[in-house]
């Protein structure tokens, strides 16, 4: 019998893909471990193999498709009778479900098709307004904040020698997450370094460069990692121009992705931002669309302190405007008001912005008129722009991917508590995760995290709608 | 651009590689017959050396039939199940990352078929699924970890890095590169403060052996002569670096000679190699004498984890290994040798095939962990 080859998902986030080129034709006998197709992802091409033995039947999807949705028939594999029981998942879904045995299972419970990650409820459509920063009449183009962060390290690079990026995997495999593709080929390996699976070492290092007259760009494959790090960053990095008297500096970044990812579990998805911004003697940015994440990186590496840059996997492939400009630097420690509004203020960073501004859509459409303010740098905290807008709209919700306690909301609540008391209409709230490790299960994994509909309700609460 | 690593590793490595340094070790330390009880601390090279010269003298454990047919009932069973999890993953029913076992299936196996299963324990990284299962844990609650649904052996939770069993003393599934040695220490030293005569097995990558914290291990399990056994599973890679773009000592047996840890260079190709390799090590640690460091010469075919296009090798490198050292195919070879019939094999290939059948279709079908399961052990006790 047919066994149903089916369009693979073949990353985390894949949801299609292109059927790039097949290394089989029909009639061909095939064997587990065979090289089937080639198929494009967004981030790279990926070989498709053979599991079960036999002939190839029909190729359903021809080579040089593009957007082949995951779980597409792409070709019939006949198997060679019984020595090969078509083990193919979709006969198994025909099957009555298996008996449970001794484990214990809601009865009413249904068992999904298809797990979709609680990641999915992060993506964001909406887009900032424009930045005042940026001269009028400048020129955009469309671009990633992957491609943009490997602009501005290329950029830092060409126009000073002293800088210099290290990290797991950022040199020949092109980055764990590709933002530093060519970065290798166009400075070679003196200036692009891979380093082994040794996080403390190599922020020492980095940070040790640091006080040698370098500007060490250390990339972390995720913030997760650098909690092995985090004593030099911390200890060694922050600390050092206040204990010399001003004497030694530090200038450093440490960058990479932070915050969740899809279904990756409880020790790959933790925002950091609470963690770092509590330290005097770091500088801690989060930007959010591509112009920020340029501009912003620009000015980290060139600053004279040590800065922790917190990235998001899950922005990386995000499309944005980008300046053309010849130098597009933007200043530390200024928020960016993304959408102006009158009767209440979103205040959010990193991925939440994405989410404040479809929010701010939404709750458009039922005469809310919000404003949301990207803080981009979480230390030095923009306070002034918090009060200010505060001022304007009385009300005010904090939207933040990442744990509730602790957390850069109730460091803006305090704020809001302190110096805009008098502003005030309604208490300031806060939509965060959940209070809880991040589960693995897709359904746990929806709830713990933040979405759309609770930053809604969050601001109809203190707007009393 | 990445350049293959050491090429052809697995297969060089074991056989004619090897036996040339055991040839040059034996120069180094003088013709003495490594008898039963192990050498006097005061004997320094040799005291480091015993244990490769040990299993050099008897290298392959003289496994009876039905032994060599169960260690090639559980790697095949690992091969299947892993072949299953990638097509579930490419289904979309499994998510995030997804590291599978296939080619090392023979190290976790060999290992852990000489273990107490009464006292001794296991820790790993995140690539854990193979571990688990040799250790007879149920492929239906794997599989449904791996799924994400309530009857997952982590209850949906942990997902396929973070999978653990205290009732078969697995303490894990580990995301953190590196973390598991420790940890692995720390179990050793609950062994030996309770006395209760278990031994810890600490597996981890030859990337996690550039951590620092294996080096702050090796030392306090040494001094306090912890009753554990460091299993470096070399697979060629870390990801997309090739060992020696990452180890300035590339053989990592050697490694734990500065802590005086005997070193134990293993082909972990072949099962009966690493079972007997196991029985020595493990000899020598129940002992009393402390710690062994044994590197597992393997190699893994598929990609790092689901979403690596494995840019950094050759298609020929792998295909290389897998002709030519696939741990399943030369138990099936030895079998057949031995006079087992061919349909004895299929019958067990056909048996495997149907568990993990079995499993897949539990797995799709189990529902998710209830909403309230959200909150439940985050902490143990309600303060
Ligand atoms: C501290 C830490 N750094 C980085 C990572 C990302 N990472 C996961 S696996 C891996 C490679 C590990 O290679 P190796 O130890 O050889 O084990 P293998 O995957 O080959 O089994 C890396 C870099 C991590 N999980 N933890
Ligand atoms: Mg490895």
């Amino acid at each position: 019998m047919a066994i149903e080859l089916k369009m693979p998902a073949l990353s985390p986030t894949m949801e299609e893909g292109k059927l790039a080129k097949w290394l089989v034709k029909e009639g061909d006998t095939v064997q587990s471990g065979d090289i089937l197709a080639e198929i494009e992802t967004d981030k790279a091409t990926m070989e498709f193999e053979a599991v079960d033995e036999g002939t190839v039947g029909k190729i359903v999807v021809a080579e040089g498709t593009d957007g082949v949705k995951v779980g597409t028939v792409i070709a019939l594999i006949e198997g060679e009778g019984e020595a090969s029981p078509a083990p193919a998942a979709s006969k198994s879904e025909e099957k009555p479900a298996a008996e449970p045995k001794a484990e214990a299972k809601p009865a009413e419970a249904e068992a999904p098709k298809k797990a979709e990650t609680g990641t999915a409820q992060l993506a964001s459509e909406a887009k900032p307004a424009a930045n005042p920063e940026v001269p009028r009449g400048t020129n955009m183009k469309i671009a990633t904040v992957r491609e943009a962060l490997r602009d501005a390290m290329a950029e830092e690079m060409r126009r000073d020698d002293r800088v210099f990026v290290m990290g797991e995997e950022v040199a020949e495999y092109q980055g764990a997450y590709k933002v530093t593709q060519g970065l290798l080929e166009e400075f070679g390996p003196k200036r692009v370094i891979d380093t082994p699976i040794t996080e403390y070492g190599f922020a020492g290092i980095g940070t040790g460069a640091a006080m040698g007259g370098l500007r060490p760009v250390v990339e972390f494959m995720t913030f997760n990692f650098a909690m092995q790090a985090i004593d030099h960053i911390i200890n060694s990095a922050a600390k050092t121009n206040y204990m010399s008297g001003g004497q030694m500096r530090c200038p450093v970044v440490f960058r990479g992705p932070n915050g969740a990812a899809a279904r990756v579990g409880a020790q790959h998805s933790q925002n950091y931002g609470p963690w770092y911004a509590s330290v005097p003697g770091l500088v801690v940015i989060a930007p959010y669309d591509a112009s920020d994440a340029k501009g912003l990186l620009k000015a980290a590496i060139r600053s004279e302190d040590p800065v922790v840059f917190l990235e998001n996997e899950l922005v990386y492939g995000r499309s944005f405007e980008l300046p053309e400009l010849d130098d597009h630097v933007l200043p530390i420690g200024k928020a960016r008001t993304v959408r102006e509004g009158k009767d209440v203020t979103i205040v959010s960073y990193s991925i939440g912005v994405g989410l404040a501004l479809e929010a701010a859509e939404q709750l458009a459409g039922e005469g809310i008129d919000v404003e949301v303010i990207d803080l981009r740098t979480l230390r030095p905290l923009d306070t002034d722009a918090i009060l200010t807008s505060l001022k304007k709209t009385n009300r005010l919700v904090v939207a933040e991917e990442g744990f509730p306690v602790c957390s850069i909301a109730s460091e803006v609540i305090a704020v809001c508590m302190e110096k805009g008391f008098d502003d005030l209409d309604a208490p300031v709230l806060r939509v965060c995760n959940e209070d809880v490790p991040l589960p693995y299960a897709a359904n746990l994994e929806k709830a713990a995290l933040i979405d759309v509909p609770k930053i809604v309700a969050a601001v109809k609460q203190v707007t009393y709608r | 651009m990445a350049k293959p690593a050491k090429s052809g590793t697995v297969a060089a490595k074991s056989s004619a590689a090897k036996s040339g340094s055991t040839a040059t070790r034996r120069r180094a330390a003088p013709a003495k017959k490594a008898e039963p009880a192990f050498a006097e601390a005061g004997d320094d090279n040799f005291a480091l050396r015993s244990l490769q010269e040990a299993h050099g003298n008897e290298k392959r454990y003289k496994a009876s039939d039905e032994e060599l047919l169960e260690f090639y009932e559980q790697m095949l069973l690992i091969r299947r199940f892993e072949e299953r999890a990638g097509q579930l993953y490419g289904l979309g029913l499994i998510g995030g990352f997804c590291h599978l076992y296939i080619g090392q299936e023979a190290v976790a196996v060999g290992l852990q078929s000489a273990l107490d299963s009464t006292k001794d324990s296991v820790i790993t990284g995140y690539r854990d699924h193979g571990h688990m299962l040799a250790y007879g844990i149920d492929p239906k609650v794997i599989m449904a970890e791996l799924t994400g649904r309530h009857s997952g052996i982590s209850r949906g939770k942990g997902g396929s890095m973070h999978m653990f069993s205290v009732d078969h003393r697995f303490y894990g599934g580990h995301g953190i590169v590196g973390a598991q040695v420790s940890l692995g220490a720390g179990l050793a030293f609950a062994h030996k403060y309770r006395e209760d005569g278990g031994v810890a097995l600490a597996y981890f990558g030859d990337g996690a052996a550039n951590q620092g914290q294996v080096y702050e291990s090796f030392n306090m399990a040494s001094l306090w002569k912890l009753p554990i056994i460091f299993v470096i599973e070399n697979n060629g890679y870390a990801m997309g670096t090739a060992v020696k773009r990452g180890s300035a000592e590339t053989e990592f047996y050697r490694r734990g000679t500065a802590f005086r840890i005997p070193g134990m260079d293993v082909n972990g190709m072949d099962v009966l190699e690493v079972r007997q390799a196991a029985e020595i090590a493990l000899d020598y640690v129940r002992q009393g004498n402390g710690p062994v460091l044994m590197e597992l010469n393997t190699y893994r075919y598929r990609g790092h984890s689901m979403s690596d296009p494995a840019k950094y090798r050759t298609r020929e490198e792998v295909q290389e290994v897998r002709e030519k050292s696939d741990p399943i195919e030369g138990a099936k070879k030895e079998l057949l040798a031995r006079g087992i019939s061919e349909d004895k094999l299929k019958d067990i290939d056909k048996r495997i095939r149907a568990a993990v059948s079995e499993s897949a279709d539990f797995a799709e079908n189990s529902p998710e962990p209830d909403a309230s399961e959200l909150y439940t052990d985050v902490l143990v006790e309600r303060y």
